[in-house]
């Protein structure tokens, strides 16, 4: 058969413009999606492509979701490319996690522990039964949970706060005088700061964070973590207007954090200690918190020169963390390269040649 | 939350990128001029298209665009691949800019993986898009490690890679991205143009910026500066030459690209670079298969 050379690009590229926007929508018999829809009802996707599109925005992400098909690394980049166009006014005040309105709140470390555990919205203890009931037409009844009259608990205690009196947890390293590094505005640079490591472990890809978290659990440089404790609920966002010159309150987000302990046995200048890894997620995030506090964890031990597994080495993590960058690049193999085939394609020619012709005088020369 | 109809010229600033941004990447673009070869680290931003489709070349022209420029975009050599069409259309509606195939009357020129085979002039600029802007990535993998080798010209390394790949295959076996020294002082990565391109880049009219969105870095060959491709006096370094000539226009001297014709080996070669080989048609040149599709495709105007 004959080949069709691919050319004429413009006519191909708007052709599959089309054939796309048709593949969206899929069969018109269904009704069409409703932003609104993606917004409420599949929330926790929302809060994914929020996350890792470093934009609190669940409206924007509902929409990069409809549009990305459902597609969330998709979603996810639509989302970057648009916030990166936004102007940046400055950097908030650091949330305090300490005065969250809380929704969920275990601890692992302990039976019970001040404030108690909330267990909150959460799929630990569901049966992973499909609901059928789900799928017939039209609302299924919901069973709504009862409400408590008032806050269990307000501020709800901290796990430091409860590890306070013994010195037995390291204390919070915070440099909250100096802005923080923006990996949205400088590239990455090494050693990382700890600014730095956690704005790209909060952008890093889900799958692969988990993954790195799971390699270090099986015993790729196990930091033995323990989850101390995880909150999720709504913190207020503070702003100081250069013309204000005080704080002012813009808004407030829904934020999962986790903080995982390991044992650290000390040394010779320092006692023995439990030391924190950190995980700090946009709306409900759990398996992205917690894998991401078990490789910060993890981070450390390279900083310290002990790194020996992939999970502790700050330059494989952070440079490969990024979904929308390892997307690109190795999507982009699919774009032409035929010139540099054409290249191979005669180096190999000629070096098979050159292999034939010293074969067959090797042959000649043992007859 | 309002919908916003798809028009992003009316929603972006001129060349999409804001002035503080483009005014970011042209001190990067100074620097990369004033250290020819450094790679410059730069706060690469998202773009609306995927890493590795052009990201750092679409910043570079970004940031020196204007109205009065004519651009022109290339992929594999030639103006008609999807994605060159793609990343032209983005700048002839976010720059409204003439847009060209011609080499002569561009004063920008994006480019991957080839440079035009008619000679650039003063005043033209031509913006690579770079995968990978360390040369020596693929001997060290870390970051931290090939900016000290760099800092102290060490290039030891480099040259025992070409030593070893003489001693396997008998030559130097590296095809596109071959290393090259710049002004005798950087180890540069030319971009994965095929090494048939890497003599013209020396003592060039035109200023060369190289981007990688992705990596992060900025680099530059400014006019008139030495590249020198690494070789041994023993094993100089060599172009690639071909037994054919172009099927289309007859060119003896142009890159070609192989084009498969039939399940049973046919095939045809005709200059990777389009508008080259359609000017020579146009002046007359004839090649044994003047008459192919591919012909009248390449010079269907876009």
């Amino acid at each position: 058969m004959a080949y069709v050379a691919v050319k004429g690009g413009e006519k191909a590229i708007t052709n599959a413009h089309r054939w796309l926007a048709e593949d969206r929508r899929g069969d018109t018999a269904a009704p069409e999606i409703e932003v609104a829809q993606l917004r409420e009802q599949l929330s926790l996707a929302v809060d994914r492509v929020m996350s890792e599109g470093s934009c609190y925005d669940r409206d924007l992400a509902a929409l990069a979701i409809k549009q990305s098909r459902g597609d969330l690394p998709e979603a996810i980049f639509l989302t970057r490319a648009y916030r990166t166009t936004l102007p940046r006014f400055g950097a908030s005040l650091p949330v305090e996690t300490a005065q969250m309105a809380v929704r969920r709140r275990v601890s692992a470390a302990f039976k019970d522990i001040p404030g108690g555990q909330v267990l909150g919205p959460t799929f630990d203890y569901t049966h992973r039964l499909l609901d059928f009931t789900l799928a017939a037409d039209g609302e299924t009844p919901i069973d709504g949970a009862t409400q408590a009259d008032e806050a269990l608990a307000y501020p709800m205690p901290t796990i430091a706060s409860v590890f306070a009196h013994e010195d037995l947890l390291e204390a919070d390293a915070r440099t909250a005088e100096a802005e923080p590094f923006d990996l949205t505005r400088e590239p990455m640079a090494f050693p990382a700061g700890r600014d730095q490591r956690l704005q790209a472990l909060a952008r890093g890809d889900e799958g692969f964070l988990l993954s790195l978290a799971y390699s270090s659990q099986r015993g790729w440089g196990s930091t033995h973590p323990l989850c101390a404790e995880i909150r999720l609920g709504e913190v207020a966002v503070e702003f100081v207007p250069d013309e204000l010159g005080f704080a002012i309150e813009i808004g407030e987000v829904t934020l999962t954090e986790c903080q995982m302990i390991s044992t650290d046995a000390g040394g010779v200048d320092k006692a023995p200690q439990f030391t924190r890894g950190y995980g700090l997620t946009f709306g409900h995030c759990e398996r992205k918190a917690m894998s991401m506090a078990i490789v910060d964890r993890a981070l450390r031990d390279g900083a310290a020169n002990e790194a020996s597994a992939p999970v502790q080495d700050e330059e494989f993590v952070l440079y490969h963390s990024d979904n929308v960058e390892a997307s690109g690049f190795v999507q982009h193999l699919k774009l032409p390269h035929y010139v540099d085939f054409q290249a191979d394609l005669q180096l190999i020619r000629r070096l098979r040649r050159e292999h034939a012709a010293r074969e067959a005088a090797m042959k000649e020369a043992a007859e | 939350m309002n919908a916003r109809p798809n028009e992003p010229e009316r929603y972006y600033n001129y060349a999409y990128l804001d002035e503080q941004t483009k005014r970011m990447i042209r001190r990067s673009i100074l620097k990369a001029l004033a250290i020819p070869g450094y790679q410059v680290p730069f706060g690469s931003r998202e773009m609306p298209v995927p890493y590795g489709w052009g990201t750092g070349g679409i910043q570079l022209t970004a940031a020196i665009i204007g109205p009065d420029d004519v651009y022109k975009c290339i992929d594999q050599g030639a103006d008609d691949t999807t994605n060159a069409v793609s990343i032209r259309r983005f700048f002839a509606q976010v720059a409204d800019v003439a847009v060209t195939e011609d080499t002569g009357e561009a004063t920008i020129i994006q480019t991957r993986h080839r440079i035009p085979e008619q000679p650039l002039k003063a005043g033209q600029v031509l913006v690579f898009q770079v995968p990978q802007p360390e040369p020596l990535r693929g001997l060290e993998a870390r970051e931290t490690e090939t900016r000290a080798m760099h800092a102290y010209e060490e290039y030891g390394l480099q040259y025992v890679s070409l030593y070893e790949s003489v001693a396997t295959y008998g030559r130097i076996a590296s095809t596109v991205g071959y290393p090259t020294m710049v002004d005798e002082r950087y180890l540069m990565s030319p971009s994965p143009i095929p090494k048939f391109d890497n003599p013209k880049m020396g003592d060039n009219e035109a200023i060369l910026l190289f981007g990688a969105g992705r990596e992060k870095r900025i680099y530059a060959v400014p006019p008139h500066t030495t590249v020198r491709s690494l070789d041994f006096e023993d094993y100089p370094f060599e172009t690639q030459t071909w037994d054919e000539n172009c099927a289309l226009c007859g060119a003896q001297d142009s890159y070609l690209d192989e084009v498969v014709l039939d399940d049973t080996g046919a095939r045809m070669f005709v200059c990777s670079d389009s508008h080259f080989c359609a000017d020579r048609r146009a002046a007359g040149h004839v090649g044994p298969m003047a008459d192919h599709q591919l012909a009248a495709l390449e010079t269907e105007p876009t």
